[in-house]
């Protein structure tokens, strides 16, 4: 009768199932990170390495958003959050902060553009609202198309504390949910502004000076350009064997120069 | 095994996996209804169905512009899809040779295969800079949402048309011809009509993948929660709602979201009762049956 075969065969396929997870359990030591997109590549990319010379420990990188990552790490999902905003102080309850690097934010615009040099509350007015066309900071007459990322978005916080500060952005601006699409965007229109972190800044875009000064990574390192942002890895409480590994090798020199080869300004 | 006891596994068997479906619909609806009930109490039923700010950084939940912006593109998407999708589905069910149906049929094949986020990448950077050259303003809009839709739907509306069309029974059409009307006239008067139930349902399934549809909408209609005043104007679905913002909320804006789940599932309802409705009232009698 087929359906014994079909019995057998299925019990063969659970008990191989069951052993080939419980001794991939035993061979390897986990660790589970996830949070912020932005952090997400340079999280990945120091796992990558770290695995590579420990062969035994297996590194599980997430993105899902700051959010998610503060949630889940203070919820005891994952064994490292990450995060691009420092967490409030409701937040942070418990939480082990180790700052992996810094991002800067670059308000970007179409190299056709003629403007080269914001100040914060002109990018501050322009996002809000009170100033719609070019020609009021100096470029040609054109409608200003105001980009700006989703609501709780890493970038669009640090972007809204503090470019914005308590006025909030205009609810007309185009929102779009990733730094690919804001850069493809003003990419393809003249009168485009958006913002981005400087790890994805390409030379198709032009960056604006803001309050004078270009961003770069001696500017933001030095903390001189102002629109800048942690990369943030967050445990609860003491982390403990491989998870302490990782983090000591992430902030070792040997770390902190891969950090610095994916564009991120070392801490 | 005796017979009876096969006979009696086969059937609960059956009926095991006939009923899993339901089971799923259920608990996802009792899910999203037990997560998204608190926010329907906490903001106000009207507050949260007719309000016109969302704004969950300053607690404000109103979804009636993503109602109306979902309504919106979809049936624009409509408008252009189902005139194209039917004639279609015309041409390739009786005026086109078999040469042209063998290009045709894959051709609408690999449409349908294409994942949606390679529709919404497309349409970011072919069409939104193409809008915004040709119609001015951001690029970002209904119009771009649309007809993005208008592409993914019309190998649906195509597929289910053309099957109905095939399935009206050959002595209609001999009978039309015999009577001395020509193809045109019998495709008119006689196929056509026959086969409008089927079309109706292609033109459900159709509109229930645009409605549903997040990803190429979020990339190309600028996600702006407001009510659109001209089909230019950039709008937010209740889809990409939820989407853009589940990653980030908490709290009551959490509950929010799965209550905007809760609103998609009555539109979808009360439009599959509507089409449904029409899709009855259509049905031709022949010979004391449905056809």
């Amino acid at each position: 009768m087929s359906s014994k075969y079909l019995l057998a065969i299925i019990a063969i396929i659970i008990i191989i199932g069951a052993y080939l997870t419980l001794t991939t359990e035993n061979q390897y030591e986990r660790i589970e990170i996830a949070g912020s997109t932005s952090v997400q590549p340079i999280a990945e990319k120091l796992a990558q390495v770290y695995m590579e010379k420990h062969p035994n420990v297996k590194i599980n990188v997430q993105g899902g958003g700051s959010g998610l990552g503060i949630r889940s790490v203070s919820q005891g999902i994952i064994d490292i959050g990450t995060s691009s905003k420092e967490p409030n102080s409701n937040e942070s309850k418990g939480l082990n902060r180790y700052l992996i690097g810094k991002d800067g934010i670059v308000v970007v615009v179409n190299p056709e553009n003629s403007v080269d040099n914001l100040t914060k509350s002109q990018i501050r007015d322009i996002y809000n609202g009170n100033i719609t066309n070019w020609k009021d900071v100096g470029g040609k007459d054109g409608k200003i198309n105001v980009i700006t990322r989703e609501d709780g978005s890493g970038t669009r916080s640090v972007f809204q504390k503090i470019v914005m500060e308590k006025t909030s952005i205009k609810g007309d601006a185009v929102v779009l949910t990733s730094t690919e699409s804001v850069a493809q965007a003003v990419d393809g229109d003249p009168n485009a502004i958006g913002y981005i972190s400087i790890i994805s800044f390409k030379g198709n875009l032009k960056a604006i000076k803001v309050d004078g000064v270009y961003p770069t990574e001696e500017t933001i390192s030095n903390g001189s350009y102002p629109i800048q942002n942690p990369f943030l890895f967050l445990t609860k409480g003491n982390p403990h064997g491989v998870v302490e590994d990782f983090l000591n090798f992430c902030l070792s020199p040997e770390g902190q120069s891969i950090v610095k080869s994916e564009k991120v300004v070392p801490a | 095994m005796s017979r009876e006891t096969d006979e009696f596994l086969i059937e609960k068997g059956l009926f095991l996996t006939a009923i899993s479906s339901v089971i799923v619909i259920a608990l996802i609806i009792i899910f999203i209804f037990w997560e998204g009930y608190p926010a329907i109490v906490n903001v106000g039923f009207f507050n949260f169905i007719f309000g016109m700010d969302w704004s969950p950084s300053n607690g404000l939940y109103g979804v009636f512009p993503m109602i109306i912006g979902s309504l919106a593109i979809t049936g624009l998407s409509l408008l252009m899809a189902v005139p194209l999708g039917v004639f279609c589905a015309i041409f390739m069910a009786e005026i086109a040779p078999g040469k042209m149906r063998k290009i045709l049929r894959p051709t609408l094949q690999t449409l349908s295969g294409i994942p949606s986020v390679v529709y919404g990448f497309f349409g970011l950077i072919i069409l939104v800079p193409f809008m915004r050259v040709q119609f001015g303003g951001t690029g970002f809009s209904m119009l771009t949402a649309s007809l993005i839709l208008t592409v993914m739907i019309l190998p649906i509306i195509v597929s289910v048309s053309e099957d109905a069309i095939k399935s009206v029974p050959s002595e209609y059409k001999e009978a039309s011809l015999a009577l001395g009307a020509t193809h045109w006239q019998t495709i008119k008067n006689v196929i056509f009509p026959a086969a409008i139930p089927g079309v109706i349902t292609s033109i459900i399934l159709g509109m229930g993948r645009a409605i549903g549809e997040t990803l190429a909408i979020i990339m190309v209609a600028g996600n702006v929660v407001q009510i659109p005043t001209s089909i230019l104007d950039p709008v937010r679905a209740l889809t990409s709602n939820i989407a853009i913002e589940m990653g980030y909320a908490t709290g009551t804006h959490y509950n929010a979201l799965f209550a905007t789940g809760i609103v998609l599932i009555f539109m979808i309802l009360i439009l599959l009762v509507i089409a449904n409705y029409f899709h009855y009232k259509k049905k031709v009698t022949v010979g004391g049956g449905y056809l």
